[in-house]
């Protein structure tokens, strides 16, 4: 209970009442999973030859070589595109020229509002079917390249912001030009503010990897497909997927957080909202 | 209360960290396994329209999701609100529910508007994930049109572009002028 002050201090009737609560908030609980488990052994997802695909060398190196790299692969790619799609965007967005800063609007606000499914289907049938030069894994890196660019941009401008004035009024002092001063003072400052935020950016590009699935793009949700036709243990290929999906987000996360306790100190991780029009708000990881 | 705590906090460390994708896929392919295939909602018929099987999966798939989302948001507007004002209303004698009620909540609301509606719009943007599982939706539309012009991928795309923008425009509108209509001073 974080805000105690809410409480009074809990006499010895209110204690015993509590007790209750938590004992049967457990059984509840406890019944949940236990129906839960039941029912995988009821159908007879529990039993071996269903699983035994997980434990085989071969498969466990389908789905780590064909899966999982090639996911982490296209989170990747396309984060390290959009970090630098980002930064063109995000700088235009602050330029003093109209004409730059009214197109970088336009494209960040246009990339975001599009939902990346759309986008992505998009680049596959412009870019891919009938002799296209991309294949699908870039197809993904693509479209992710464009969405994630476009909140990166609006990152970059925000951590460019909360960059004390100061700093640019005393780089102007001592006679730096625009360009310098953005280069040389800004940008290192802002990149070490953003940093956890690009990571957990990194969490929703991972995800969203798994949307290659529709444009039949490499990746974990990709060779769940066949493996579960093959020995129609649909159940079990889930939970192993999507257990996979957490644990390498989980890491991501731990590792955000330890980057901004390295960098930033307690303050919160900056982040902005994934909506146009919207203030940047205060919330801290990835948005869906 | 610990335990429904941190029963909360599994459920949204999994469902953040989960792709859409994957919970479609337990919609879809996995638990009709497990013997749920929501055949039951086909009978119910909301003014000449019926629900269907695809169509409540779809919608289970999201809520599950998006939950998640909201559950954080909501929290970090309860943070929002200074303790100093739960004290204040516990010092002129407010019980729990009371200071909740009157002092707490309102604040909390207003502060949670901003992350709600990016979970609202994001929401909105993922119901396109249905399309891969066979909801004639517009992303499902889209591919039809293309597949059959193929020539004009980029006005079918713009379209498609234009229809969620203004959409995405119309609720970050509207939650910005309920945001301003109701603003806490601080």
């Amino acid at each position: 209970m974080s805000n105690s002050v809410l409480f009074d201090a809990p006499g010895p009737r209110t204690v015993a009442r509590h007790r209750l609560y938590s004992v049967l908030s457990v059984l509840a609980l406890l019944a949940l999973v236990a129906f839960a488990v039941w029912r995988l052994h009821d159908k007879g997802q529990l039993e071996y030859e269903l699983w035994e695909p997980f434990l085989t060398p071969e498969y466990i190196e389908f789905i780590l070589v064909d899966g999982l790299v090639k996911t982490v692969q296209m989170a990747f790619f396309s984060i390290i595109f959009a970090i630098v799609f980002g930064l063109v965007f995000g700088v235009g967005k602050l330029s003093d020229h109209r004409v730059f800063r009214w197109t970088s609007w336009f494209v960040v606000e246009f990339f975001r509002a599009v939902p990346v499914l759309l986008l992505m289907i998009f680049v596959f049938f412009l870019l891919a079917i009938g002799n296209g030069p991309l294949s699908p894994f870039w197809c993904v890196v693509a479209a992710l390249t464009l969405y994630n660019g476009a909140v990166l941009a609006e990152v970059f401008r925000a951590g460019i912001n909360a960059v004390p004035v100061g700093q640019a009024e005393a780089a102007y002092a001592i006679g730096m030009r625009k360009s310098q001063v953005m280069v040389t003072v800004l940008l290192p400052q802002a990149v070490k503010i953003m940093l956890p935020a690009i990571i957990s950016q990194m969490v929703v590009a991972l995800k969203d990897t798994s949307l290659g699935y529709a444009i039949l793009a490499p990746g974990l949700t990709a060779v769940g497909k066949p493996i579960y036709l093959e020995f129609k243990n649909q159940v079990p290929t889930a939970i192993v997927i999507t257990a996979i999906y957490v644990i390498v987000n989980l890491l991501l996360t731990w590792l955000a957080t330890k980057v901004q306790k390295r960098l930033v100190g307690e303050k919160p991780i900056l982040a902005v909202a994934a909506t146009p029009a919207a203030a940047p708000t205060a919330t801290t990881g990835p948005t869906p | 209360m610990s335990i429904l705590n941190k029963a909360a906090a599994l459920y949204v460390t999994l469902f953040r960290n989960t792709p859409l994708l994957m919970i479609f896929i337990f919609m879809a392919v996995a638990m009709p396994k497990l013997g749920y295939t929501f055949k039951v909602v086909e009978g119910i018929e909301i003014g000449g329209w019926e629900v269907s099987a695809f169509f409540f999966r779809s919608c289970l798939a999201l809520t599950l999701y998006t939950s998640a989302f909201v559950c954080e948001a909501m929290r970090s507007g309860v943070n929002a609100v200074p303790l100093g004002q739960a004290e204040a209303g516990r010092a002129v004698g407010l019980t729990f529910i009371q200071s909740m009620r009157h002092v707490v909540l309102p604040q909390a609301l207003r502060a949670v508007i901003p992350p709600l509606t990016s979970v609202q719009v994001a929401l909105l943007k993922n119901t396109s994930v249905a399309a891969v599982f066979g909801m004639a939706e517009a992303v499902a539309t889209m591919r039809i049109l293309t597949n059959r012009n193929s020539d004009e991928t980029i006005p079918i795309f713009l379209a498609f572009a234009v229809g969620y923008i203004i959409l995405v425009e119309v609720v970050s509108l509207t939650s910005y002028a309920i945001e301003r209509k109701v603003r806490v001073a601080r």
